[in-house]
């Protein structure tokens, strides 16, 4: 009796600090972060936090713990390669929510889409996102691409890393090329008869390209398969590969150039 | 040689009349240094090698002072600064990737998704008819990036407008940085080069243009404002 008038009931407030501090004693929470991570040691704000914030966290793939000060200028880089990288992340995202819906046939493929518009919730939002969202990272690799020749940055040591920007602006291009065909309406069959008829002048080898591409001579359900297929996970696997290059490269190459 | 700094010699110097102070009280106080059994244990093993190399066969002549197991050598390296760590020739301004980078990438994706999201419950992307093969619509356009060359199709035999220049446009832009020798990034020292894309990207920007807004039904010539837009993101 004399102890409970001695210790009154813990308050709600004492309980979750409790609960807290045995969720971050345990070993599944200590297995989840890793020595140093600032979600087991607290943070407050000092040099060394600052270091651990990177250092002990997956973003010490993307970043180094220090940076040049000028490179974080947004007057320098403009954010163009790094609204380039989450644009490609956001439709990623999107797309596979289009997924979902739909069939990569003759027979389906524009009703899946209609259907999408006016029957699925958030559906016609989720694909103007993705729509655009690609309409975007088109001009914003090519902004990009330019930000980079008017800075000089592709000078050396950064050579190399401009012939995978070139790779990867060829691969965005690709990316929207093979998306436009996919709603399968007018507009997507004959803007990819163009561009596709383009590829036949290539001296040699173009129509075999084209028919390998096409699936045929011409366009049809074959197309659209292949296309998707290259679409959904072809040159994103791809672009991925070279992306993870290009940032790493960014590192290697002493970080951002300049400044001016 | 380098400099040593004044503070750094003082140091040193402070360091080593301690380490003589402390070994002649250190050695009345018991040798405090190295505990003793480590110490036995240190000459058991070198008497354990010592009876190893004293019972080998009579090869010849181990040298007194040989390691366990009879080694002779000893590795000595001198590694000079630089070889393997880069030493930084001067020290760059440098600021901490958090919070000063990532508090601007945030923002940046932020204002990035909120601007695609507003755009996009407002401008719905288009869905024409379902693809018709016997319909072929007029003007057929390819998408806007490949309208520049859709435009040079009207201009050149296709062989051309369709290979040969956009492949030469390729290969110069992928050997850009090896044929611009000129190593200074400041643009006073670039004018040419700077010129030389200026030029190449207006003309791009000028067919994009054209194609997308000045093509009309059969790709004929029109103004936007008198026979309309024929054109479809
Ligand atoms: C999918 C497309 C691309 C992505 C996601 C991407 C991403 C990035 C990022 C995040 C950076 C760090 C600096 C910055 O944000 O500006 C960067 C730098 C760089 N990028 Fe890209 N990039 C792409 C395409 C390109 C293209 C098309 C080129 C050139 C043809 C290019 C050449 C370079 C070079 C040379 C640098 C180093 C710039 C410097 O040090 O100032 N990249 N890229």
């Amino acid at each position: 009796m004399a102890k409970v008038l001695d210790n009154p009931r813990p308050t709600a407030k004492e309980r979750l600090a409790k609960i807290g501090e045995q969720m971050q004693g345990s070993q599944a929470w200590n297995s989840i972060f890793r020595p140093g991570s600032i979600f087991r040691k607290g943070y407050t704000d000092s040099p060394r936090n600052r270091s651990y914030v990177i250092m002990n966290s997956v973003l010490y793939h993307l970043h180094p713990v220090k940076v040049k000060r000028h490179a974080v200028k947004v007057s320098y880089t403009l954010c163009l390669g790094g609204l380039s990288f989450f644009l490609f992340i956001l439709l990623t995202v999107t797309g596979i929510f289009l997924m979902f819906f739909y069939r990569p046939t003759g027979a389906n493929a524009w009703q899946d889409i209609q259907t999408l518009q006016t029957s699925v919730t958030f559906g016609l939002l989720v694909r103007n996102m993705h729509r655009w969202g690609a309409h975007l990272m088109v001009l914003s690799v090519f902004l990009h691409m330019a930000r980079v020749f008017y800075h000089g940055a592709y000078k050396p040591p950064r050579e190399f890393n401009w012939v995978i920007g070139v790779i990867l602006l060829t691969l965005t291009l690709l990316l929207s090329f093979t998306g436009y065909l996919l709603p399968w309406d007018q507009l997507a069959l004959w803007a990819v008869t163009v561009g596709t008829n383009m590829m036949g002048y290539s001296p040699l080898v173009g129509n075999q390209v084209r028919f390998v591409l096409l699936g045929g001579v011409e366009i049809g359900s074959e197309t659209l398969l292949r296309w998707y297929v290259l679409h959904v996970i072809m040159f994103p696997f791809i672009i991925i590969i070279f992306m993870a290059i290009h940032f790493w490269r960014v590192r290697k190459d002493g970080g951002i150039s300049g400044p001016l | 040689m380098t400099e040593i700094p004044e503070h750094l010699l003082k140091r040193a110097q402070a360091a080593r009349e301690k380490a003589a102070g402390g070994d002649a009280g250190g050695a009345q106080a018991g040798g405090d240094r190295i505990p003793d059994q480590l110490l036995d244990r240190t000459k058991a093993a070198s008497d354990g090698a010592a009876a190893v190399v004293a019972s080998a066969p009579a090869g010849g002549g181990v040298p007194v002072g040989a390691g366990p197991g009879g080694h002779t050598q000893r590795l000595l390296t001198v590694v000079k600064s630089g070889s393997i760590q880069e030493a930084k020739a001067a020290p760059v301004d440098k600021v901490h990737t958090w919070p000063h980078l990532l508090a601007v990438e945030f923002v940046a994706a932020l204002a990035c998704t909120a601007f695609l999201f507003v755009f996009s419950w407002v401008v719905n992307a288009p869905l024409l008819q379902a693809a018709d093969f016997n319909k072929t619509p007029n003007p057929s356009k390819a998408p806007w990036y490949f309208l520049g060359l859709q435009e040079l199709l009207t201009m050149f035999h296709p062989m051309i407008a369709g290979v040969t220049l956009p492949g030469m446009g390729l290969i110069a832009l992928i050997l850009a940085p090896y044929l611009d020798r000129n190593a200074s990034n400041k643009p006073e020292d670039r004018k040419f080069m700077t010129s030389m894309m200026t030029m190449f990207l207006m003309f791009w920007a000028v067919l994009t243009i054209i194609g997308s807004f000045f093509r009309g039904p059969g790709f004929n010539f029109t103004f936007p404002w008198r026979d309309g837009i024929f054109f479809e993101l």
